[in-house]
């Protein structure tokens, strides 16, 4: 029986998460990265985009959705062939339709998120290859074993809004992503700074709004869970910011917008799995934990292990949706507003490494596979002399500042 | 005539345009540029990650003036300009060899 208020809820939901990539995670790297290599970014994310929505279409929300085998879904819903209009999606109120529409959203900003890893230096054509190869061969198929009825599920590990689905899956494979293309020209040491900080608080506000579609839209229904999740991930998000604005100032003598709005970040990405599970102490633990361990994080994958991880996307987003999955059971119970696990917490708690482990294997290794596939079908690096010259006009023959006149 | 080349710290300017103004100059052509001297550039901090900005922003005015001028404009331009602190700037003067005002013609120093 389809519910208006759901359906309406799941309708603004979609169009939030959409606009998380279009323009939001655009703005969000596009402001990080040199002058010359803007638009390439920007258009990165509006081709991903369109892409993975005509896949979505043909066949991996079939992939993803349609049946319940243990570990990949049947082909029985491609080209959205059996989509009645007036259907409604199981166990749901909302129409098959709207879950189409919102689930296609995720599958959208996740590859997305990859782009942080490989900017400034990629092949244009590589990019559309390894995110419609992630697509198919990751995010599907760890989107089934979780939400679609898969092994995961099965095991009852706990990922409200895409803790393991999106923001690990995203960080380990950015990671390859940026080990197999090498640094950048100069880095670690001369790399150029972000070109335009404003952009990036601009990209991280709407991150932060659209966030709110992600993380209490995935209660699929209009209500109690949505409300909270919504409370929730405004308190990590909050509290987040404020941990990494503390750290800079005590670290550096003062505080910076770049820093203060990657918090953000870190925070809504460890609170995504746990978003719909617990309450507003719950939330401000994990926005304390969030902000402080994605601060390390980025220090640890730039300075120690000297990968070039652009835009810090395992730093942030790995590690924060990783580290939220984890905790997720011990932060439940605080206060009230959580929901029972239905173990116990350590019984949870190994449950939700397991799959974090398994997952973290399986995006390593189909990420490896995928590139060595790109490097052989598409190419790979852009050459040191169009990464001088900027992939804008490298790549697409398009420049993103002129001067007067 | 002269030409006062004066690369200064982008905040000054409003300083040292009343200050020129002040003395009676009344044009002057402003251009963002990058560069560096002792200063050698400063560092920022993204992410917790240190850059080194090599170049940094500065502003060259460049003020053409009769010869006998030339020493005041270069005196209040140093003084509007002066903060004390490392990366504060430079003044070139050259020789300026001819000048024209595209409006009407006029020459060399009726131009200016």
């Amino acid at each position: 029986m389809i519910n208006g208020a759901d359906t309406t809820w799941l309708m603004i939901s979609s169009a939030l998460v959409l606009m998380m990539m279009l323009p939001a995670l655009g703005f969000f790297y596009a402001g990080l990265v040199q002058a010359k290599n803007i638009l390439s970014v920007l258009f990165q994310t509006f081709a991903i985009a369109a892409m993975v929505s005509l896949l979505w279409f043909v066949f991996v929300y079939s992939e993803a959705f349609s049946g319940s085998g243990a570990w990949i879904g049947n082909l029985q819903a491609a080209f959205l062939q059996n989509l009645p209009r007036t259907a409604a999606h199981p166990g749901t109120s909302i129409p098959e339709s709207v879950f189409v529409m919102f689930q296609m959203t995720f599958a959208i900003i996740t590859p997305g998120l990859i782009i942080g890893a490989y900017v400034e230096r990629i092949k244009f054509g590589a990019v559309l290859l390894f995110s419609a190869l992630w697509l198919v061969l990751v995010y599907a198929p760890v989107c089934h074993w979780i939400w679609g009825g898969g092994f995961l599920a099965a095991w009852g590990a706990m990922d409200f809004a895409g803790g393991i689905v999106v923001h690990l899956t995203a960080g380990i494979s950015a990671l390859l992503a940026a080990w197999f293309l090498g640094p950048r020209r100069g880095f670690p040491h001369s790399v150029q700074p972000p070109h335009a900080p404003w952009m990036v608080m601009v990209g991280a506000a709407f991150l932060w709004v659209g966030w709110f579609g992600f993380n209490a839209g995935s209660a699929l229904k209009a209500g109690s869970d949505a409300g909270m999740a919504m409370l929730a991930t405004h308190l990590s998000a909050a509290t987040a910011t404020c941990v990494w604005m503390a750290i800079e100032w005590i670290k550096f003598g003062k505080p910076s917008l770049v820093g203060a709005v990657t918090g953000a970040v870190g925070g809504l990405a460890t609170i995504t799995p746990a978003s719909g599970y617990v309450g507003p102490e719950g939330a401000v633990a994990l926005g304390l934990a969030g902000g402080a361990v994605t601060y390390a994080a980025v220090l640890v994958v730039k300075r120690h292990m000297k990968v070039d991880d652009a835009l810090d996307v395992l730093g942030v987003h790995g590690v924060g949706g990783a580290l939220g999955s984890l905790l997720l059971p011990f932060v439940t119970g605080l206060g009230l507003g959580g929901t029972p696990l239905a173990r116990s917490i350590g019984a949870q708690f190994l449950v939700q490494l397991q799959a974090v482990v398994i997952v973290g294997i399986w995006s390593l290794a189909a990420t490896v596979a995928i590139i060595f596939a790109v490097k052989a079908l598409a190419g790979w690096h852009i050459g040191r002399e169009g990464e001088i010259q900027g992939l804008d006009f490298t790549s697409h023959g398009e420049t993103g500042y002129h001067s007067a006149g | 005539m002269k030409l006062v080349i004066a690369i200064i710290q982008p905040h000054r300017l409003e300083i040292v345009r009343d200050a020129l103004l002040g003395i009676g100059i009344e044009g002057m052509t402003v251009t963002e540029v990058r560069g560096y001297g002792r200063q050698k550039g400063h560092k920022e901090v993204y992410r917790g990650a240190e850059y080194t900005i090599s170049f940094t922003p500065k502003l060259k005015l460049e003020v053409a003036v009769s010869d006998e001028r030339a020493e005041a404009v270069v005196a209040s331009i140093q003084k509007a300009a002066h903060t004390g602190k490392i990366g504060d700037g430079k003044i070139f003067v050259v020789d300026l060899e001819a000048a024209l005002r595209v409006r009407t013609g006029e020459r060399d120093t009726d131009a200016l």
